[in-house]
């Protein structure tokens, strides 16, 4: 969404804090798969893709792709020792199961109820539903990774989406190149505000109210 | 293993007669994921033969030129039932002009469906979409007091898949992430055809890795392998 590769790498960062030991998490495509390259050495976690891989290692060496072995994207990846195969009936049974510990996402729009829109955007792209709806409304987390306002510089996150829903009600923490926002009963808690915006600069970004948490921290 | 008095006959055909299956106007399922794992000699000898006013069901519409992007840039469905044409622009442009009707469904419905249609199933329950427009022309039950939507079975004319060894019974073996929707897609056809890089003898493939039994798969053809540039290449 017309956000610099650093700025990508810093949402992506923040939002590989979330992962924590021993957890199973699907990536979605965009900046959510820049997130496994932030992680640290010292946990352990199973990466699930939808088209069927437990256990997505790395992106593989150039010249050492191997076209049978790609992510949910189309794009090369490896394995980790204990990775498995399966077919896409058992990807999404894992998924509905609910079996996914996380799952990080872009978003077009998300509401203060935590209502995500990401698949649509009538009469001008039509990418299609594949595998988000079940992700959004299945995992037991759900981290939406996005830039905080659109290209002409209105909040995506809004009172209400006006665009068609991915799955109402799902999503638990946003993260953006303004701020890290958790979506709660009482409504959008501002956690944190990446420098070198202000609280003030996030408020008047952000088409819903947000509840200033007493201590919100600044990020870098 | 005993011998078996008979040998077991051959299902392994040639494509040309393949392609004999698959007539305009039929319903086609394909297996594959983002075109891996797309049968490519069977796409290819489908487009060659010129197939038109195909219903086409699968995971998505490859890429414009990769895998079953080949069939719907071409403008040779009428219909496509999937769950997303994001990785093919052309087939959201044909979308747009109404020279192809699409109907989407979240990916792993999509999968179930080719299953109960392969399993003999008349549907199945999903809370996926309840309030979306997935549930637009769709049955509701209370099982309990939750809400599911009706899926319907999908079945086809011809399935096509793709596997990494077939023996000539058509048991299949698949190549890790390109096995994705082949399984489901291999048991949903009124004539199945698998196309194999490999075929081998009965006896040679290991019953306890045989993925798809042979029982499903009507022919076996051997792949000439892929023929276009992956997207990331």
């Amino acid at each position: 969404m017309g956000m610099g590769v650093d700025t990508r790498n810093r949402i992506a960062r923040r939002a590989a804090k979330e992962i924590k030991d021993g957890m199973i998490v699907n990536l979605g495509i965009g900046i959510p798969s820049l997130v496994s390259n932030h992680l640290p050495s010292d946990i352990h976690v199973m990466f699930h893709a939808e088209n069927g891989i437990l256990g997505m290692g790395e992106s593989p060496e150039k010249g050492a792709e191997d076209a049978m072995l790609c992510n949910a994207g189309g794009f090369p990846v490896t394995i980790v020792p204990g990775a498995s195969y399966f077919d896409s009936a058992q990807a999404f049974g894992m998924i509905r199961g609910g079996y996914l510990d996380i799952t990080i996402l872009g978003g077009l729009e998300v509401s203060e109820k935590g209502d995500l829109a990401n698949w649509v955007i009538p009469g001008k792209r039509v990418p299609g539903i594949g595998g988000g709806m079940e992700l959004a409304e299945k995992a037991k987390k759900v981290i939406v990774l996005m830039s905080h306002v659109n290209k002409d510089g209105e909040p995506k996150i809004l009172k209400e989406c006006t665009l068609p829903l991915t799955a109402g009600r799902c999503v638990d923490l946003i993260i953006t190149d303004r701020a890290v926002i958790e979506v709660r009963e009482e409504g959008l808690v501002l956690l944190e505000v990446m420098e070198p915006f202000t609280i003030q600069q996030v408020v008047e970004g952000t088409g819903a109210a947000l509840i200033i948490s007493e201590d919100v921290k600044s990020m870098n | 293993m005993r011998e078996a008095k008979k040998k077991t006959p051959s299902k392994v055909i040639t494509v040309e007669k393949a392609l004999t299956f698959v007539e305009d106007g039929c319903v086609l399922m394909f297996g594959g994921f983002g075109g891996v794992g797309n049968p490519p000699t069977l796409i290819n000898g489908i487009y060659e033969k010129g197939v038109r006013n195909l219903t086409l069901i699968g995971n998505d519409s490859g890429f414009p030129d990769i895998g079953i992007g080949r069939i719907v840039s071409h403008g040779r469905a009428k219909k496509l039932i999937t769950t997303h044409i994001g990785s093919n622009p052309i087939a959201g442009e044909l979308m747009v002009e109404e020279k192809m009707e699409v109907e989407f469904c979240p990916q792993g419905i999509l999968a179930e469906r080719i299953r109960a249609g392969g399993a003999g199933l008349g549907g199945i329950l999903s809370d996926i979409g309840l309030g979306s427009v997935i549930e637009k022309g769709k049955q509701k039950v209370l099982i309990g007091n939750k809400e599911y939507l009706i899926e319907t079975p999908l079945q086809a004319d011809v399935a096509i898949v793709h596997a990494k060894k077939a023996d000539t019974y058509g048991n299949l073996v698949y190549d890790k992430s390109a096995r994705n929707t082949n399984p489901l897609v291999a048991t949903a056809g009124k004539i199945t055809i698998a196309e194999a890089e490999e075929i081998v003898e009965p006896g040679e493939l290991d019953p306890e890795c045989i993925i798809t039994p042979g029982i499903y798969v009507d022919y076996v053809v051997k792949s000439k392998g892929v023929d276009w540039k992956w997207a990331w290449e």
